[in-house]
Formats: C-alpha cells, sequence, structure tokens
C-alpha cells in the first residue's frame, strides 16, 4: 500500500509545484491565467485526496501478500471478492442513458423510457447483489 | 517443496461453478460481466470503427489526390476529416487499448479473477458503444454529422455556424463515452492496487500495466475537464449563455452582453485534449515494452527506468496543453515550450532502453516484433518533429499546416497502429488459441510500412510549402499535386494492408486450436492462463519473484535477475511435469 500511496502523493506534490510556477510565471507575465490555474489545482486535489487516505492507511496497516515480495500464493487463498459472472443491468442502463442522451438532441419525451430503465437498472443491481457470486 | 502453489477456494469454486458460466451467443454478449468477453467486445467494436474511420481517410485523400477536385463537396469534406479524427482519437485508439486489450491482459497480469467492479465494466462498454452510435448518428440526420473538426473550437461550433442535430450529436457522444472512460480508468486504478496476486508487488508489475495505470490517472484528470467542456458548448448552443463568446453591444431589443472569451474553450480543451494524446500513446508504449523483451530473449533493459518515464511522459503531459494553441498569442510561451521539450528526455529514456533491450539480444523477427520495430521508427519520426513544433518559431511557422499534420499521424499511427497490430499478433494466440498466420502478417506489416512512409513523409514537405489543413482544395499551378497523389497511392497500400488482416483472421479461422498455452516463451502471468483462459482466469498460479514469472518458472535453470526489489533471485529450483 505504501508505493500506491507514494504514487498517488506524487500526482499531487507534482501538480502543487507546477500549479503554482504557472500561476506565478503567468501573473507576472502580465495577468494570471485562471483557467489553467484552476485546471491544475483541481488535478493537485485528485492526487492528494485519495494520496492521503492512502498514506494514513499505509501507516496503519500490515502489508498486503501482494506488498511482501517473499509472499507465496498460498497466502491470497480465501475469498478475493464478489464477481458476478453475468448481469443484463449494465446493458438495461446503458440504454437507459442512452435514451436520455438521445433525448437531448431529438425530444424530452424520449427521456421517459430512459428513466424507466435506469430505475428499473438500478434495483436490478441492487436485488442482484444481494445474491452474491463470491470467488 | 510445492512449485505449483494452488488457490484451493479458486478451484473449488470453480468447479462448483464451471456450469455456471453464464449464456451464449447474443445473451453472452449482452449479459457476460467477465473482463475478457467485454475486452473482446471493446476490440471488436473499435475495429470496426478502425475500418470506418480508414475508409473516411481514403475518401479524403482521393479529394486531395487532385486539384480543384470535385470528389465531395466542401461541406462533406469537412464532415470526412471530423468524423475521421473523431472516430479514430475518441471511439478507436482510447478505447481499443484501454478499453479492450487493457481490460482482457491487466487483470491477467496481475493474477486477478476479474476486473475489481466487473459490472461497472460491462456498463461502461455500453456507454461506449452508445456514445459511439450517437457519434455517428449525425451522419443519417438531415443536416449531416458535425463538421468542425475534431477539436470542435468554440465559435465555430457554437449554434449559429454549426446548427442542428449533428453537432448535438457529436457533443452527446463525447459525453457517454467521456464517462465510459472514466468507469474504466476507476476500474483498473483499483484492480491494479487491490486485486494483485500475492507476492505481485507493484514493482514487478508488467509494464503494460504499469502504463495503464498511469494512463488510467490521466483520464482521471483529463476527462472530468472535456466533459465540463461540452457542458458549457452544450449551455452556449441550447440555454442563451456566453461562456465560449464575445460580448455584444445593445441591439434593438437585446440587452448589452459582457460574454466570455472563445480562448477559454481551447484552454478547457487542449487541458483535456495533450494529456489525450498520451493516453492514446502510453497503453501502445507498454504493448511494445512487453513484446521487445520477449522477442529479443531477454529481459527489459532499465525496468523502473521505464516505470519513471512513464510517469515523467504522463505528469509533463499535463503542463503542456497551451503548446496548440502558441498562435493564439495569449498564452505563456516559455513555460509551455519547456515543458513540451523536457518530454524528450523520458522519451529518449524509452528509446535508449527499448534499444537496450535489443542490444545483443537473440531477436525473432516474428510478425509482432517486427510491428514493434516500425513502432520505433514511426514514432522516432513523428516524436522528433514533434520537439521541432515544441519551439514556438517553428511552429509559428507551420501551424495549421500539412506539416503538423503529418506530425501527428505519425505519433498516433506508429503508436496506435503499428504497436496495437503488434499487441493483436502478440495476443491473438491467448485470445483465441491460434497463431494469426506468420506470412500473412508479414504482408501485412510490410505493405503497411510501406504505405506509411509514402502517405506522410509528403506531407511534411507540403506543409513546408505552406498547404493548410483541412483544405478541401487547392490550385493546380501552387505545385502540390505531385506530392499529394504520392500521398493518396501510399494511403490507398495501408488500406490494402488491412484487407490483408481480414483474410488473415478469416484463414486463422479455420486452423485448430493449436497454440498453446505460451506460444511465444512470454514472461508475465497472462501466458500462466489456458488460451483462452478459463472463466475467473487462473486455477493455480507460479511463484511471483521477479517481475518475469513464468519465464522464472519454465526455465527453473536460466539465470535470471529479480528486477524491482534489488535483490538477487531465488535459488533454481527442481521443477514437475515442465
Amino acid at each position: 500500500m505504501r508505493i500506491e500511496a507514494i504514487f498517488l502523493v506524487g500526482v499531487a506534490v507534482f501538480f502543487a509545484i507546477v500549479g503554482a510556477l504557472y500561476w506565478i510565471w503567468t501573473a507576472y507575465a502580465g495577468g494570471a491565467e485562471l483557467s489553467g490555474v484552476l485546471m491544475l489545482v483541481g488535478s493537485f486535489l485528485l492526487g492528494l485526496v485519495p494520496g492521503s487516505y492512502y498514506l494514513w492507511w499505509s501507516h496503519r496497516m500490515r502489508p498486503r501478500p501482494e506488498d511482501r515480495s517473499d509472499a507465496t500464493i498460498e497466502e491470497g487463498s480465501g475469498v478475493i471478492g464478489a464477481f458476478p459472472s453475468s448481469s443484463v443491468w449494465p446493458f438495461v442502463m446503458g440504454m437507459g442513458l442512452f435514451l436520455i442522451a438521445l433525448a437531448a438532441v431529438f425530444g424530452y419525451w424520449l427521456a421517459a423510457p430512459g428513466v424507466a430503465l435506469i430505475v428499473s437498472a438500478a434495483t436490478g443491481y441492487t436485488v442482484e447483489s444481494r445474491r452474491g457470486g463470491t470467488v | 517443496m510445492t512449485v505449483l502453489q494452488e488457490r484451493h477456494e479458486i478451484t473449488a469454486e470453480h468447479a462448483e461453478h464451471a456450469e455456471h458460466e453464464g449464456p451464449h451467443y447474443v445473451l453472452r454478449w449482452l449479459t457476460s460481466t467477465d473482463h475478457k468477453v467485454i475486452g473482446l467486445n471493446y476490440m471488436f467494436t473499435s475495429l470496426i470503427i478502425f475500418y470506418i474511420a480508414g475508409a473516411l481517410a481514403l475518401a479524403i485523400r482521393l479529394q486531395l489526390a487532385n486539384p480543384s477536385s470535385s470528389f465531395v463537396s466542401f461541406q462533406t469534406f469537412n464532415e470526412l476529416f471530423t468524423m475521421h479524427g473523431s472516430l479514430m482519437l475518441y471511439l478507436f485508439a482510447g478505447p481499443f487499448a484501454f478499453g479492450g486489450l487493457a481490460n482482457y491482459i491487466v487483470p491477467l497480469q496481475v493474477g486477478a479473477p476479474d476486473m475489481a467492479f466487473p459490472r461497472l465494466n460491462a456498463f461502461s462498454y455500453w456507454l461506449y458503444l452508445s456514445g459511439s452510435i450517437t457519434m455517428m448518428l449525425g451522419t443519417i440526420t438531415a443536416s449531416g454529422p458535425a463538421a468542425f473538426g475534431w477539436v470542435s473550437y468554440a465559435p465555430l461550433s457554437n449554434s449559429v455556424n454549426s446548427p442542428g442535430a449533428g453537432p448535438d450529436l457529436w457533443i452527446m457522444g463525447i459525453g457517454l463515452t467521456g464517462f465510459s472512460a472514466i468507469f474504466t480508468a476507476v476500474n483498473l486504478v483499483t484492480t491494479i492496487f487491490y486485486l494483485r496476486a500475492p507476492g505481485m508487488t507493484m514493482f514487478r508489475l508488467p509494464i503494460f500495466t504499469w502504463n495503464m495505470l498511469v494512463t488510467a490517472i490521466l483520464i482521471l484528470i483529463a476527462f472530468p475537464i472535456l466533459t465540463a467542456a461540452m457542458v458549457l458548448l452544450w449551455a452556449d448552443r441550447h440555454f442563451g449563455t456566453w461562456f465560449y463568446e464575445v460580448g455584444r453591444q445593445a441591439v434593438a431589443g437585446h440587452p448589452a452582453v459582457e460574454g466570455g472569451v472563445p480562448v477559454l474553450y481551447q484552454h478547457l480543451f487542449w487541458f483535456f485534449g495533450h494529456p489525450e494524446v498520451y493516453i492514446l500513446a502510453l497503453p501502445y508504449f507498454g504493448i511494445a515494452t512487453e513484446i521487445i523483451p520477449v522477442f529479443s530473449r531477454k529481459p527489459l533493459f532499465g525496468y523502473k527506468g521505464m516505470v519513471f518515464a512513464t510517469m515523467a511522459i504522463a505528469a509533463l503531459s499535463t503542463g503542456v496543453w497551451a503548446h496548440h494553441m502558441f498562435t493564439t498569442g495569449v498564452v505563456l510561451l516559455p513555460f509551455f515550450s519547456l515543458l513540451s521539450l523536457l518530454i524528450a528526455v523520458p522519451t529518449g529514456i524509452k528509446f535508449f532502453n527499448w534499444i537496450g533491450t535489443m542490444w545483443r539480444g537473440q531477436i525473432k523477427f516474428d510478425t509482432p516484433m517486427l510491428f514493434c520495430i516500425g513502432f520505433l521508427l514511426a514514432f522516432l519520426m513523428g516524436g522528433l518533429t514533434g520537439v521541432m513544433l515544441a519551439s514556438p518559431p517553428i511552429d509559428f511557422a507551420t501551424h495549421d499546416t500539412y506539416f503538423v499534420v503529418a506530425h501527428f499521424h505519425q505519433v498516433l499511427f506508429g503508436t496506435a497502429v503499428f504497436a496495437g497490430f503488434a499487441g493483436i499478433y502478440f495476443w491473438w494466440p491467448k485470445m483465441f488459441g491460434r497463431r494469426l498466420d506468420e506470412r500473412l502478417g508479414k504482408l501485412h506489416f510490410w505493405l503497411m510500412f510501406v504505405g506509411f512512409w509514402v502517405t506522410f513523409m509528403p506531407q511534411y514537405v507540403l506543409g513546408l510549402w505552406g498547404m493548410p489543413r483541412r483544405i478541401a482544395s487547392y490550385p493546380a499551378h501552387v505545385g502540390w499535386t505531385t506530392l499529394n497523389v504520392v500521398s493518396t497511392i501510399g494511403a490507398f497500400v495501408i488500406g490494402l494492408s488491412f484487407v490483408v488482416l481480414i483474410v488473415n483472421v478469416l484463414v486463422t479461422a479455420t486452423r485448430t486450436a493449436d497454440a498453446g498455452d505460451n506460444p511465444w516463451d512470454g514472461f508475465s502471468l497472462e501466458w500462466f492462463a489456458s488460451s483462452p483462459p478459463a472463466h475467473h482466469n487462473f486455477e493455480r498460479l507460479p511463484p511471483i519473484r521477479s517481475e518475469r514469472p513464468v519465464w522464472d518458472f519454465h526455465h527453473p535453470d536460466a539465470r535470471t535477475v529479480a528486477h524491482g526489489n534489488g535483490r538477487a533471485p531465488t535459488a533454481p529450483r527442481p521443477v514437475g511435469a515442465h
């Protein structure tokens, strides 16, 4: 977890440096260019938020088997996670969003079936998750 | 001593679920959440789009083969190059590598049973497919598809200059596929961070997986900004906002409006657009980095250097967006020029390492390796002209000419097509259990290689002579005809090479699936799974003690160097069946 944390914090550090450089340099050259500064600050936060969470955790947990170079495959045995083998709901939800996108262009009436599909897909997802499919 | 350490839980579960692998045929395509099925869906869809976009390119070249040509109307020409660029960049190059190959290969390479969020993964594919259809639906509307170039600059893309449903569908298509990319990125990052096999530390990940991780972060940085730019553009077109419009004086019945700035669109777009170039390139660098060591029979030269070079390229690529906007006159030239030139350093490290890997290796010139060498040459040429363009004086002289067209086609064709098809030839046996035909593969390569140089080298010269990009016609007396004809001939040679690929796929499909699990004597974990891999991928895994676990397993006597953890390799162990 430590490498992952450093990786994400590294994103934040890079954007902090480049963002500050860009801000100061443009301000010096005749007026800070704020759209670029704002996007760089956003990217800084994108690294900072998950990075600091990972860093916080990496100090509070033992290295996982995948963090240790001497781990054996047996150490990874047990339940890995839930992996449903098939589900129709992603398709239904995708088609719902497709209809809503088309509704914005061709007429808002198309959004009605789209919303209906999304609601049914969301319901289907939830019900399906209770069945499991664990590996 | 157990050499083959089994994951008992998986095996037991797998036997239990053997008959529950899901439905078949159309239902399988509609409902599967298996990363391999979704990956193939992505690849199949994006290759269809690649062929469509290639056909559009041939139409463009036919129009330009004659001066004052009337093969298509000017409006149609604008639609052709817009859809060619949009399909190639948004719908082929990114999704093919990132949705297709990464989806298929990354879980295998890290030793995972599937992607972290299988249903989100399937949802991404359906968003990608519906977004692609949405974008292309414009061709059957009365006013035609979008015709404002793949960059859709404001104010050309506003409701006055680009009316009709086509541009709206284009914007919606970008929105849908953008979310698809974001979801896939989240999925990949989670898979790589949480589903690695024991012993698969970050610095033992195959470079392809590393590059996909870095690409995923770039996508998370870039695509939300593109979506935001599209939302503002939509608001300008339909809700009467003025984000990208200059203001107006008060006229009869209308009050004065302060307005926004058109350059804002360019800032937002290129903050997405330049990382996008590397979102398209980094996965293909990863493919080349997988293939070159396998066919040089050597471990990768400079593993960590490669990882850090990838990170450096990605990081720098987010700080160079305005080098596309040098000629607007309102950007900080030295800052963007400096960062753009700096990208040449990590890219040079990559080249050095690729060549260092091949140096004194026993190179096997199978088709995947040939495509990789084609990639190196093409990308070198495109990259060097990129360094030239990073210099503002040269950019001022060549901006919006065919020099730029030739530059980015060499970069993107070099990566997405040469390295992309290297990946297809390399992983085809893993996906289908058969190797593509070698002789037809080599014919494909040589036709494409020759066609590539014949197509794009004349465009550099045309650009230096002043031929602007995106023109549908030019007069005969300017003397551009001969080189344009040469370029068109080259384009058709490339087109022919892709007919050879289709023949190859059909010929190969009739053969027996006899490639075996590890036809190339590969290094990384995907070559340990069966071909094609079973549902949930692995029933057993080799011990992971270097970044080449499968090679170590099959060659216990070879002196292997464990890169990454900086330690000497574990002693060779006796192996049973192998």
